[in-house]
Protein backbone atom coordinates (compact mmCIF):
# COMPACT_ATOMS: atom_id res chain seq x y z
CA UNK A 1 0.00 0.00 0.00
CA UNK A 2 1.12 3.52 -0.77
CA UNK A 3 0.07 6.63 1.11
CA UNK A 4 -1.45 9.41 -0.96
CA UNK A 5 -2.59 12.91 -0.06
CA UNK A 6 -4.49 15.00 -2.54
CA UNK A 7 -7.28 17.51 -2.95
CA UNK A 8 -10.53 16.28 -4.48
CA UNK A 9 -13.31 18.74 -5.23
CA UNK A 10 -11.85 21.21 -2.78
CA UNK A 11 -11.41 18.79 0.13
CA UNK A 12 -8.07 17.42 1.34
CA UNK A 13 -8.12 13.61 1.45
CA UNK A 14 -5.52 11.03 2.35
CA UNK A 15 -5.56 7.27 1.97
CA UNK A 16 -3.49 4.16 1.67
CA UNK A 17 -4.02 2.66 -1.78
CA UNK A 18 -2.67 -0.20 -3.82
CA UNK A 19 -0.40 1.15 -6.57
CA UNK A 20 -2.50 -0.63 -9.18
CA UNK A 21 -5.66 1.25 -8.18
CA UNK A 22 -6.84 3.53 -10.99
CA UNK A 23 -7.79 7.10 -10.20
CA UNK A 24 -11.36 6.48 -11.33
CA UNK A 25 -11.67 3.51 -8.98
CA UNK A 26 -10.30 5.60 -6.13
CA UNK A 27 -12.81 8.36 -6.79
CA UNK A 28 -15.76 5.99 -7.02
CA UNK A 29 -14.93 3.22 -4.56
CA UNK A 30 -12.97 5.04 -1.86
CA UNK A 31 -14.53 8.49 -2.01
CA UNK A 32 -17.99 7.52 -3.27
CA UNK A 33 -17.80 10.04 -6.08
CA UNK A 34 -19.86 7.97 -8.47
CA UNK A 35 -20.65 10.99 -10.62
CA UNK A 36 -17.50 10.05 -12.52
CA UNK A 37 -18.37 6.92 -14.46
CA UNK A 38 -16.48 4.09 -16.12
CA UNK A 39 -17.62 3.68 -19.69
CA UNK A 40 -15.27 1.67 -21.87
CA UNK A 41 -12.39 0.83 -19.53
CA UNK A 42 -10.05 1.07 -22.53
CA UNK A 43 -9.27 4.82 -22.42
CA UNK A 44 -11.39 5.46 -25.50
CA UNK A 45 -14.72 6.85 -24.38
CA UNK A 46 -13.88 9.76 -22.09
CA UNK A 47 -16.82 9.14 -19.71
CA UNK A 48 -14.37 9.12 -16.77
CA UNK A 49 -12.85 12.52 -17.63
CA UNK A 50 -11.82 14.61 -14.62
CA UNK A 51 -9.43 17.53 -14.20
CA UNK A 52 -5.98 16.83 -12.76
CA UNK A 53 -4.33 20.10 -11.74
CA UNK A 54 -6.79 21.88 -13.98
CA UNK A 55 -6.45 19.91 -17.20
CA UNK A 56 -8.68 17.13 -18.48
CA UNK A 57 -7.49 13.53 -18.21
CA UNK A 58 -9.14 10.15 -18.52
CA UNK A 59 -9.16 8.93 -14.93
CA UNK A 60 -9.14 5.28 -16.01
CA UNK A 61 -5.73 6.01 -17.48
CA UNK A 62 -4.08 7.52 -14.40
CA UNK A 63 -3.06 5.64 -11.28
CA UNK A 64 -4.42 6.92 -7.99
CA UNK A 65 -0.84 7.12 -6.67
CA UNK A 66 -0.03 9.49 -9.52
CA UNK A 67 -2.53 11.97 -8.11
CA UNK A 68 -0.52 12.22 -4.91
CA UNK A 69 0.04 15.88 -4.03
CA UNK A 70 -2.21 17.07 -6.79
CA UNK A 71 -5.68 18.53 -7.23
CA UNK A 72 -8.55 16.62 -8.78
CA UNK A 73 -11.86 18.13 -9.82
CA UNK A 74 -14.74 15.84 -10.73
CA UNK A 75 -18.19 16.59 -12.08
CA UNK A 76 -19.34 16.69 -8.45
CA UNK A 77 -17.02 19.57 -7.60
CA UNK A 78 -17.52 21.64 -10.71
CA UNK A 79 -20.40 23.85 -9.60
CA UNK A 80 -20.34 26.17 -6.66
CA UNK A 81 -22.76 24.05 -4.66
CA UNK A 82 -22.78 26.51 -1.78
CA UNK A 83 -24.96 28.66 -3.97
CA UNK A 84 -26.86 25.70 -5.35
CA UNK A 85 -25.97 26.72 -8.86
CA UNK A 86 -24.98 24.62 -11.82
CA UNK A 87 -21.76 25.37 -13.64
CA UNK A 88 -22.47 27.38 -16.83
CA UNK A 89 -21.56 24.34 -18.93
CA UNK A 90 -23.97 22.15 -16.95
CA UNK A 91 -26.62 24.85 -17.42
CA UNK A 92 -25.97 24.81 -21.14
CA UNK A 93 -26.31 21.02 -21.37
CA UNK A 94 -29.66 21.29 -19.57
CA UNK A 95 -30.80 24.21 -21.69
CA UNK A 96 -29.87 22.54 -25.02
CA UNK A 97 -30.75 19.02 -23.90
CA UNK A 98 -27.20 17.91 -24.57
CA UNK A 99 -27.83 14.33 -23.56
CA UNK A 100 -29.97 11.32 -24.20
CA UNK A 101 -29.22 8.53 -21.74
CA UNK A 102 -26.83 10.77 -19.83
CA UNK A 103 -24.08 8.25 -19.24
CA UNK A 104 -21.41 10.15 -21.17
CA UNK A 105 -22.53 13.51 -19.77
CA UNK A 106 -20.12 13.87 -16.81
CA UNK A 107 -17.15 13.33 -19.12
CA UNK A 108 -18.62 15.53 -21.83
CA UNK A 109 -19.13 18.38 -19.37
CA UNK A 110 -15.63 18.06 -17.90
CA UNK A 111 -14.02 18.02 -21.34
CA UNK A 112 -16.17 20.94 -22.49
CA UNK A 113 -15.01 22.98 -19.49
CA UNK A 114 -11.39 22.23 -20.38
CA UNK A 115 -11.98 23.06 -24.04
CA UNK A 116 -13.62 26.40 -23.23
CA UNK A 117 -10.84 27.23 -20.80
CA UNK A 118 -8.33 26.89 -23.61
CA UNK A 119 -10.52 28.35 -26.34
CA UNK A 120 -13.37 30.47 -24.91
CA UNK A 121 -14.87 31.20 -28.31
CA UNK A 122 -14.64 28.02 -30.42
CA UNK A 123 -16.15 27.37 -33.83
CA UNK A 124 -18.44 24.38 -34.26
CA UNK A 125 -15.58 22.46 -35.88
CA UNK A 126 -13.25 23.29 -33.00
CA UNK A 127 -15.86 21.96 -30.58
CA UNK A 128 -16.23 18.72 -32.54
CA UNK A 129 -12.43 18.26 -32.66
CA UNK A 130 -11.96 19.28 -29.04
CA UNK A 131 -14.54 16.74 -27.92
CA UNK A 132 -13.20 13.90 -30.07
CA UNK A 133 -12.03 11.94 -27.04
CA UNK A 134 -15.57 11.63 -25.69
CA UNK A 135 -17.98 9.12 -27.15
CA UNK A 136 -21.77 9.28 -26.93
CA UNK A 137 -23.24 5.90 -27.80
CA UNK A 138 -26.69 7.38 -28.17
CA UNK A 139 -24.89 9.38 -30.88
CA UNK A 140 -26.52 12.55 -29.64
CA UNK A 141 -23.54 14.65 -30.67
CA UNK A 142 -25.54 17.39 -32.30
CA UNK A 143 -27.05 18.72 -29.09
CA UNK A 144 -23.81 18.20 -27.20
CA UNK A 145 -22.03 20.47 -29.67
CA UNK A 146 -24.89 22.96 -29.41
CA UNK A 147 -24.55 22.88 -25.63
CA UNK A 148 -20.84 23.68 -25.72
CA UNK A 149 -21.39 26.53 -28.17
CA UNK A 150 -24.25 27.80 -26.03
CA UNK A 151 -22.04 27.70 -22.93
CA UNK A 152 -19.39 29.69 -24.79
CA UNK A 153 -21.98 32.31 -25.70
CA UNK A 154 -23.39 32.51 -22.20
CA UNK A 155 -20.04 32.79 -20.45
CA UNK A 156 -19.00 35.33 -23.07
CA UNK A 157 -22.07 37.40 -22.18
CA UNK A 158 -21.31 37.16 -18.47
CA UNK A 159 -17.67 38.15 -18.97
CA UNK B 1 -10.34 -4.32 -15.41
CA UNK B 2 -7.43 -3.61 -13.12
CA UNK B 3 -3.75 -4.39 -13.51
CA UNK B 4 -1.97 -7.25 -11.79
CA UNK B 5 -0.37 -6.15 -8.52
CA UNK B 6 2.94 -4.34 -8.84
CA UNK B 7 5.34 -2.32 -6.73
CA UNK B 8 5.42 1.36 -7.54
CA UNK B 9 8.59 3.42 -7.57
CA UNK B 10 8.60 7.18 -8.14
CA UNK B 11 12.24 8.28 -8.55
CA UNK B 12 13.03 11.99 -8.61
CA UNK B 13 16.21 11.78 -10.70
CA UNK B 14 17.30 9.89 -13.81
CA UNK B 15 20.12 8.29 -11.79
CA UNK B 16 17.63 6.99 -9.26
CA UNK B 17 15.42 5.64 -12.07
CA UNK B 18 18.40 3.93 -13.71
CA UNK B 19 19.40 2.34 -10.41
CA UNK B 20 15.85 0.97 -10.01
CA UNK B 21 15.91 -0.29 -13.59
CA UNK B 22 19.27 -1.93 -12.98
CA UNK B 23 18.01 -3.62 -9.86
CA UNK B 24 14.74 -4.95 -11.25
CA UNK B 25 15.71 -5.51 -14.89
CA UNK B 26 13.13 -7.42 -16.90
CA UNK B 27 10.67 -7.39 -14.01
CA UNK B 28 10.34 -3.61 -14.29
CA UNK B 29 8.48 -1.38 -16.72
CA UNK B 30 9.03 2.35 -17.19
CA UNK B 31 5.89 4.49 -16.86
CA UNK B 32 5.99 7.77 -18.79
CA UNK B 33 2.60 9.32 -19.63
CA UNK B 34 0.98 5.93 -19.27
CA UNK B 35 -1.52 6.43 -22.06
CA UNK B 36 -0.41 3.23 -23.80
CA UNK B 37 1.05 1.39 -20.81
CA UNK B 38 -1.96 1.63 -18.49
CA UNK B 39 -4.37 0.13 -21.04
CA UNK B 40 -1.82 -2.66 -21.60
CA UNK B 41 -1.58 -3.31 -17.85
CA UNK B 42 -5.37 -3.20 -17.46
CA UNK B 43 -5.87 -5.71 -20.24
CA UNK B 44 -3.11 -7.74 -18.59
CA UNK B 45 -1.12 -7.98 -21.79
CA UNK B 46 1.85 -7.21 -19.60
CA UNK B 47 2.33 -7.74 -15.87
CA UNK B 48 5.54 -6.13 -14.59
CA UNK B 49 6.41 -6.68 -10.94
CA UNK B 50 7.71 -3.15 -10.63
CA UNK B 51 6.53 0.06 -12.29
CA UNK B 52 9.03 2.93 -12.36
CA UNK B 53 7.14 6.21 -12.81
CA UNK B 54 9.21 9.00 -14.39
CA UNK B 55 6.64 11.73 -13.70
CA UNK B 56 8.53 12.93 -10.62
CA UNK B 57 11.69 13.73 -12.60
CA UNK B 58 11.26 17.39 -13.50
CA UNK B 59 14.51 17.56 -15.50
CA UNK B 60 12.89 15.34 -18.15
CA UNK B 61 10.24 17.95 -18.94
CA UNK B 62 10.56 21.03 -21.09
CA UNK B 63 11.83 22.32 -24.42
CA UNK B 64 14.96 24.39 -24.89
CA UNK B 65 16.94 26.09 -27.61
CA UNK B 66 20.37 24.57 -28.15
CA UNK B 67 21.90 26.45 -31.06
CA UNK B 68 21.28 24.47 -34.23
CA UNK B 69 18.70 22.22 -32.56
CA UNK B 70 15.80 22.33 -30.17
CA UNK B 71 15.84 19.80 -27.37
CA UNK B 72 12.61 18.21 -26.14
CA UNK B 73 12.63 16.49 -22.76
CA UNK B 74 11.29 12.96 -22.98
CA UNK B 75 8.51 13.64 -20.45
CA UNK B 76 7.17 16.72 -22.24
CA UNK B 77 3.49 16.17 -23.03
CA UNK B 78 2.04 16.16 -26.54
CA UNK B 79 -0.02 19.16 -25.50
CA UNK B 80 3.12 21.14 -24.62
CA UNK B 81 4.95 20.06 -27.80
CA UNK B 82 1.98 21.20 -29.86
CA UNK B 83 1.85 24.65 -28.29
CA UNK B 84 5.51 25.49 -27.75
CA UNK B 85 6.82 28.50 -29.66
CA UNK B 86 10.25 26.90 -30.27
CA UNK B 87 8.59 23.87 -31.85
CA UNK B 88 6.30 25.97 -34.01
CA UNK B 89 9.23 28.07 -35.18
CA UNK B 90 11.89 25.40 -35.74
CA UNK B 91 10.04 22.10 -36.13
CA UNK B 92 6.55 22.94 -37.29
CA UNK B 93 6.00 19.37 -38.44
CA UNK B 94 6.20 18.14 -34.86
CA UNK B 95 3.70 20.72 -33.65
CA UNK B 96 1.30 19.62 -36.36
CA UNK B 97 1.74 15.91 -35.66
CA UNK B 98 1.48 16.35 -31.88
CA UNK B 99 -1.88 18.04 -32.44
CA UNK B 100 -3.11 14.86 -34.14
CA UNK B 101 -2.17 12.40 -31.39
CA UNK B 102 -5.27 10.65 -30.01
CA UNK B 103 -7.45 13.22 -28.24
CA UNK B 104 -7.20 16.18 -25.90
CA UNK B 105 -7.21 14.20 -22.64
CA UNK B 106 -4.54 11.80 -23.91
CA UNK B 107 -2.41 14.71 -25.16
CA UNK B 108 -2.51 16.28 -21.70
CA UNK B 109 -0.97 13.17 -20.21
CA UNK B 110 0.89 11.31 -22.96
CA UNK B 111 4.55 12.20 -23.49
CA UNK B 112 6.75 12.79 -26.51
CA UNK B 113 9.49 10.45 -25.32
CA UNK B 114 7.08 7.82 -24.09
CA UNK B 115 5.36 7.60 -27.45
CA UNK B 116 8.67 7.34 -29.32
CA UNK B 117 10.08 4.74 -26.93
CA UNK B 118 6.85 2.73 -27.21
CA UNK B 119 7.47 2.69 -31.00
CA UNK B 120 3.99 1.72 -32.10
CA UNK B 121 4.25 1.77 -35.91
CA UNK B 122 0.88 3.53 -35.99
CA UNK B 123 2.08 6.20 -33.55
CA UNK B 124 1.97 9.74 -34.87
CA UNK B 125 5.40 10.97 -33.77
CA UNK B 126 7.84 8.45 -35.23
CA UNK B 127 7.50 9.53 -38.86
CA UNK B 128 7.91 13.25 -38.10
CA UNK B 129 10.90 12.56 -35.83
CA UNK B 130 12.47 10.45 -38.57
CA UNK B 131 11.74 13.04 -41.26
CA UNK B 132 13.34 15.78 -39.14
CA UNK B 133 16.46 13.71 -38.45
CA UNK B 134 15.89 13.60 -34.70
CA UNK B 135 18.71 12.49 -32.41
CA UNK B 136 17.69 10.38 -29.43
CA UNK B 137 19.65 10.85 -26.21
CA UNK B 138 19.52 7.75 -24.02
CA UNK B 139 21.11 7.45 -20.62
CA UNK B 140 22.37 4.25 -19.05
CA UNK B 141 24.59 3.24 -16.16
CA UNK B 142 27.68 4.24 -18.15
CA UNK B 143 26.40 7.68 -19.16
CA UNK B 144 24.59 9.14 -22.16
CA UNK B 145 24.81 8.29 -25.83
CA UNK B 146 23.07 9.63 -28.90
CA UNK B 147 21.19 7.48 -31.40
CA UNK B 148 20.49 8.82 -34.88
CA UNK B 149 16.91 8.68 -36.15
CA UNK B 150 17.78 6.12 -38.82
CA UNK B 151 19.04 3.72 -36.15
CA UNK B 152 16.46 4.35 -33.43
CA UNK B 153 13.45 2.41 -34.71
CA UNK B 154 14.35 -1.27 -34.90
CA UNK B 155 11.09 -3.17 -35.29
CA UNK B 156 7.51 -3.34 -34.03
CA UNK B 157 7.55 -1.78 -30.54
CA UNK B 158 11.32 -2.09 -30.52
CA UNK B 159 13.92 0.68 -30.42
CA UNK B 160 17.67 1.03 -29.93
CA UNK B 161 17.10 1.90 -26.24
CA UNK B 162 18.93 -0.76 -24.18
CA UNK B 163 17.28 -2.71 -21.37
CA UNK B 164 19.24 -0.69 -18.82
CA UNK B 165 18.70 2.67 -20.51
CA UNK B 166 16.13 5.47 -20.45
CA UNK B 167 15.33 7.94 -23.24
CA UNK B 168 15.97 11.35 -21.67
CA UNK B 169 15.64 13.86 -24.49
CA UNK B 170 15.31 14.25 -28.23
CA UNK B 171 17.31 16.77 -30.25
CA UNK B 172 15.54 18.09 -33.31
CA UNK B 173 17.78 19.87 -35.85
CA UNK B 174 16.22 23.24 -36.57
CA UNK B 175 14.11 23.42 -39.72
CA UNK B 176 13.37 27.10 -39.28
CA UNK B 177 10.82 28.42 -41.72
CA UNK B 178 10.14 25.04 -43.34
CA UNK B 179 6.51 24.42 -44.26
CA UNK B 180 4.92 21.32 -42.78
CA UNK B 181 1.87 19.12 -42.82
CA UNK B 182 0.81 15.88 -41.17
CA UNK B 183 -1.85 14.12 -43.21
CA UNK B 184 -3.57 11.40 -41.20
CA UNK B 185 -6.10 8.96 -42.55
CA UNK B 186 -8.49 7.54 -39.96
CA UNK B 187 -11.94 6.04 -40.16
CA UNK B 188 -12.95 7.09 -36.66
CA UNK B 189 -11.99 10.25 -34.77
CA UNK B 190 -9.12 9.90 -32.30
CA UNK B 191 -8.10 6.47 -33.56
CA UNK B 192 -4.70 5.29 -34.74
CA UNK B 193 -3.95 6.21 -38.35
CA UNK B 194 -4.48 3.57 -41.01
CA UNK B 195 -1.73 5.47 -42.82
CA UNK B 196 -0.32 8.94 -42.18
CA UNK B 197 2.28 11.04 -43.96
CA UNK B 198 4.55 13.62 -42.36
CA UNK B 199 6.01 16.21 -44.70
CA UNK B 200 8.22 19.21 -44.21
CA UNK B 201 9.55 21.29 -47.09
CA UNK B 202 11.99 24.15 -47.49
CA UNK B 203 10.71 26.77 -49.89
CA UNK B 204 8.47 25.50 -52.63
CA UNK B 205 10.36 23.24 -53.13
CA UNK B 206 14.12 23.31 -52.46
CA UNK B 207 14.22 20.31 -50.14
CA UNK B 208 11.64 17.90 -48.80
CA UNK B 209 11.47 15.32 -46.01
CA UNK B 210 8.71 12.73 -46.09
CA UNK B 211 7.98 10.30 -43.25
CA UNK B 212 5.43 7.48 -43.41
CA UNK B 213 3.36 6.19 -40.47
CA UNK B 214 2.10 2.59 -40.37
CA UNK B 215 3.65 1.57 -43.67
CA UNK B 216 5.84 -1.12 -42.10
CA UNK B 217 7.06 -2.30 -38.74
CA UNK B 218 8.80 1.04 -38.16
CA UNK B 219 8.33 4.59 -39.40
CA UNK B 220 9.86 5.02 -42.85
CA UNK B 221 11.29 7.76 -45.06
CA UNK B 222 9.94 8.03 -48.60
CA UNK B 223 13.38 8.75 -50.01
CA UNK B 224 12.54 8.37 -53.70
CA UNK B 225 9.81 10.96 -53.31
CA UNK B 226 12.14 13.26 -51.38
CA UNK B 227 14.70 13.05 -54.20
CA UNK B 228 12.05 13.71 -56.84
CA UNK B 229 10.77 16.75 -54.93
CA UNK B 230 14.15 18.44 -54.51
CA UNK B 231 14.10 21.41 -56.84
CA UNK B 232 10.62 20.59 -58.13
CA UNK B 233 7.94 23.24 -58.33
CA UNK B 234 4.98 22.89 -56.01
CA UNK B 235 2.44 22.29 -58.72
CA UNK B 236 -0.28 19.68 -58.53
CA UNK B 237 1.16 17.63 -61.42
CA UNK B 238 4.79 17.78 -60.28
CA UNK B 239 3.96 16.85 -56.72
CA UNK B 240 1.62 14.03 -57.69
CA UNK B 241 4.30 12.57 -59.96
CA UNK B 242 6.84 12.60 -57.12
CA UNK B 243 4.27 11.15 -54.73
CA UNK B 244 3.80 8.16 -57.05
CA UNK B 245 7.05 6.82 -55.59
CA UNK B 246 6.00 7.26 -51.95
CA UNK B 247 5.22 3.59 -51.35
CA UNK B 248 8.49 2.29 -52.83
CA UNK B 249 10.21 -0.12 -50.51
CA UNK B 250 7.35 -0.18 -47.99
CA UNK B 251 5.91 -3.33 -46.51
CA UNK B 252 2.68 -2.28 -44.80
CA UNK B 253 0.47 -4.64 -42.81
CA UNK B 254 -2.82 -6.05 -44.04
CA UNK B 255 -5.53 -5.98 -41.39
CA UNK B 256 -9.21 -5.20 -40.87
CA UNK B 257 -8.57 -1.54 -41.69
CA UNK B 258 -7.09 -2.26 -45.08
CA UNK B 259 -4.93 -4.50 -47.21
CA UNK B 260 -1.30 -3.74 -47.91
CA UNK B 261 -1.92 -2.54 -51.48
CA UNK B 262 -4.68 -0.24 -50.22
CA UNK B 263 -2.23 1.25 -47.73
CA UNK B 264 0.32 1.76 -50.50
CA UNK B 265 -2.33 3.55 -52.54
CA UNK B 266 -3.14 5.70 -49.53
CA UNK B 267 0.54 6.53 -49.00
CA UNK B 268 0.80 7.87 -52.55
CA UNK B 269 -2.40 9.91 -52.36
CA UNK B 270 -1.76 11.27 -48.87
CA UNK B 271 1.85 12.17 -49.73
CA UNK B 272 0.64 14.28 -52.63
CA UNK B 273 -1.85 16.08 -50.41
CA UNK B 274 0.63 16.56 -47.59
CA UNK B 275 3.36 17.98 -49.83
CA UNK B 276 1.00 20.45 -51.47
CA UNK B 277 -0.27 21.59 -48.07
CA UNK B 278 3.24 21.80 -46.60
CA UNK B 279 4.36 23.90 -49.55
CA UNK B 280 1.36 26.19 -49.17
CA UNK B 281 0.03 25.16 -52.58
CA UNK B 282 -3.23 23.57 -51.41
Amino acid sequence: MTKIELTVDGAAVSDDVEPRMLLVQYLREKLGKTGTVIGCDTSNCGACTVHLDGTSVKSCNVLAVQANGRTVTTIEGLADTAEGDLHPVQEAFRECHGLQCGFCTPGMVMQAVDLLGENPNPTEEEVRLGMEGNLCRCTGYHNIVKSVLHAAEQTGVKA
Amino acid sequence: MIPVKFDYLAPTSVEEALAALGEHGDDAKILAGGQSLLPVLRMRLNAPEVVIDLNGISSLRGIRDDGDAIVIGAMTTHHDVRDHELVKEHALLLAKAAAEVADSQIRHRGTFGGALAHADPAGDLGAPALALGAQFVVQGPGGSRTVEADDFFVDLFETAIGDDEILTEVRIPKHTGWGAHYEKFVRVAHQWPIVAVAVTVKGSIDEARVGLTNMGSTPLRARATEAALAGASATEDGVRAAAEQAAEGTNPPSDLNGAADYRQHLARVLTGRAVLKAAGAA
